[in-house]
């Protein structure tokens, strides 16, 4: 029957499935060019976003089988475990100067340099965009921030006349997270920057002076009625970023004041993980922490696309 | 008919004088440049000091207080960063050959790969390639950190813990760089790939020789991101044996050794910094060009 059709004939004529079929044959290349890459994509990114959901109904040590525990590693998270209660809190804390401040920053910085001549444009990217290509530097901030003698900041601050003893920067529970968001922020301009940056490049110069002629007074106005609506596909880009990376706060925060902090005061829901999954071993209930966070990043991401989507098309 | 174009060009003028008068006064200029100096001083100094201190003689390492310069720079620090390594199992140069070597093959592998998948996503209508890149602007966020966990357990499923293979693997797919790569080709006009078809090319060969030899900035853009992904790898938890571990693991493991390995460790930091920073600045103006279409339009 299938032979006798033909297979170029409008798909109302032959059925949906059988023209899609049709048609993957014709494309086959298509998938031939794009399996490398997906195979690798399912195996290390798709199946453990996936499997986070399965597992985490489990009790799995890794040596073991899994074991089906329903709901009991939800129920245990949210009523029982007091830790990772901190761990949102904090969370949510770090997200919210590390995701909205730095966002609002680095669009702040992005337009402020655009004005420049190319050399300080490339100078200001440069130094902007240095922290967060780099992992290691927080060796200087254990220097500055050292609470003994050697202490940077400690020794400044006692010269100045503001202490009288050295503050353990990274040890005493009322700093650690202030310090932590300090360096996190540090660290937190990263490609979104890079994206916004490149966003006001693209903007249409001829709408500044149609914006001229219309009677835009100042700055501000200027970057509200035209700089921010015309650059909106580089915001939400930026803003997709931004929500990865400030969710997943923690391995800064683990080297420079180890895992768990003083008190969790700088326990991270990432940290919390850590701590389950590749200390503990209690795959089940780590999985359950990570679920929640996906979920959480792609709630945050849907707001993102909420608030956005006005000035995208 | 002169008289005319002078008068619109006076025109122009005025528009053009009337909008320099909206973007500058003088003082808001001095004030944002004083702030951006400020908070540039603040981004660039940890960087800067870390370089200052690896070329610090062991003299001026513990001067107080502490200099923001260097008067004798020396390179002992660097030469001694070999000698402490060689106490511990494995030479220095077994950690820089593993992250060299990962990094090589991560990233020409990652342009490989990428390359192909973002030609056929960005150019050619096949059943389902609407919900493949709606599942890659998703993606976006889940390259992170996050999967991290998870992607033990899948390693060690298929047995590739504590080897090369679990450095590598996981860093060829990663959906930023086919998500940028995929918006610059989607810039390329699809004329082009039409009169490559009429004369007969294959998908490969439209791929290799008129595609992706008209995206080199995306191209550059890419291995600059795979590159700084790959550098700063740090074998964590998947990695046990002393001979595969990376560059970072050295750094974390000399700083643990505290004050006394000072210029050490701060030679080691910068061994790991300068590449990533060198490479950037070689290829910014590819980046920027890639990135202005980096736009999300859904």
């Amino acid at each position: 029957m299938a032979k006798n059709k033909n297979p170029d004939a409008p798909v109302n004529k032959q059925g949906y499935w059988a023209y899609t079929w049709h048609m993957m044959k014709v494309n086959k290349g298509c998938y031939g060019l794009m399996a490398p890459f997906m195979l690798l994509f399912i195996l290390c990114t798709a199946i453990p976003v996936i499997m986070s959901l399965p597992m985490s109904f489990t009790n799995f040590n890794m040596i073991q089988t899994p074991k089906w525990v329903g709901l009991s590693n939800f129920s245990t998270l949210f009523l029982n475990d007091s830790v990772f209660l901190i761990a949102v809190r904090n969370t949510l804390i770090f997200a919210i100067f590390t995701g909205p401040f730095a966002y609002v920053l680095s669009f702040l910085v992005a337009w402020l340099i655009n004005e420049m001549n190319p050399f300080l444009k490339t100078l200001f990217t440069f130094v902007f965009y240095a922290p967060s290509m780099t992992t290691s530097v927080y060796v200087t901030w254990q220097l500055i921030l050292s609470g003994d003698q050697y202490g940077y900041l400690n020794a400044i601050l006692i010269d100045l006349g503001f202490i009288s003893t050295p503050v353990q920067w990274l040890t005493d529970t009322t700093y650690i997270l202030g310090v932590c968001i300090i360096v996190q922020l540090w660290m937190s301009m990263g490609a979104g920057f890079l994206a916004i940056r490149a966003g006001f490049q693209n903007i249409d110069k001829s709408m500044y002076e149609a914006g001229a002629i219309e009677g835009i007074k100042n700055r501000w106005q200027e970057l509200f009625k035209i700089t921010i609506p015309s650059m909106g596909p580089q915001l939400l880009f930026a803003a997709v970023n931004q929500i990865a990376s400030s969710f997943t706060v923690g391995t800064v925060g683990q080297m420079l004041v180890g895992l768990p902090s003083t008190d969790y005061s700088a326990h991270t829901i990432m940290n919390h993980a850590t701590d389950y999954g590749s200390v503990r071993y209690e795959m089940g209930y780590a999985s359950a922490i990570c679920f929640v966070l996906f979920v959480a990043m792609l709630l945050a991401n849907k707001g993102v696309n909420w608030l956005l989507g006005k000035y995208v098309d | 008919m002169a008289r005319k174009k002078k008068k619109k060009s006076i025109e122009q003028l005025k528009v053009r004088d009337k909008h320099k008068k909206v973007n500058g006064s003088v003082g808001g200029d001095v004030c944002i440049f004083i702030f951006l100096v400020l908070l540039g001083l603040f981004m660039i100094f940890p960087i800067y000091y870390s370089v200052v201190q690896s070329l610090k003689p062991i003299e001026e390492l513990f001067v107080f207080p502490p200099k923001l310069y260097v008067l004798n720079p020396t390179t002992k620090n660097f030469s001694d960063l070999f000698k402490v390594a060689a106490e511990y199992t494995v030479p220095l140069s077994r950690y820089i050959f593993n992250s060299v070597f990962t990094t090589i093959v991560i990233c020409v592998c990652n342009v490989f790969v990428t390359c192909m998948a973002a030609f056929v996503l960005s150019k050619c209508k096949f059943p389902g390639y609407k919900v493949l890149n709606q599942i890659i602007v998703i993606a976006l966020l889940f390259q992170s950190q996050a999967t991290w966990i998870m992607q033990f357990l899948v390693y060690s499923t298929i047995h590739i813990i504590d080897t090369y293979w679990v450095l590598i693997l996981p860093y060829i797919a990663t959906a930023m760089n086919l998500y940028l790569m995929r918006q610059s080709m989607s810039t390329i006009p699809d004329s082009m790939i039409e009169a490559a078809k009429v004369d007969g090319a294959g998908l490969f060969r439209i791929c290799w020789q008129i595609v992706v030899p008209n995206s080199k900035p995306a191209i550059m853009t890419i291995i600059i991101f795979a590159f700084q992904q790959a550098w700063n790898l740090n074998g964590g938890s998947v990695i046990y044996s002393e001979e595969y571990k990376t560059l970072p693991t050295i750094v974390q493991q000399i700083s643990l050794s505290g004050l006394a390995r000072q210029g050490v460790t701060f030679a080691s930091a910068v061994l790991l910094l300068i590449p990533p920073l060198v490479v950037f600045l070689i290829a910014q103006g590819n980046v920027m060009e890639t990135m202005a279409s980096s736009g999300m339009k859904d």
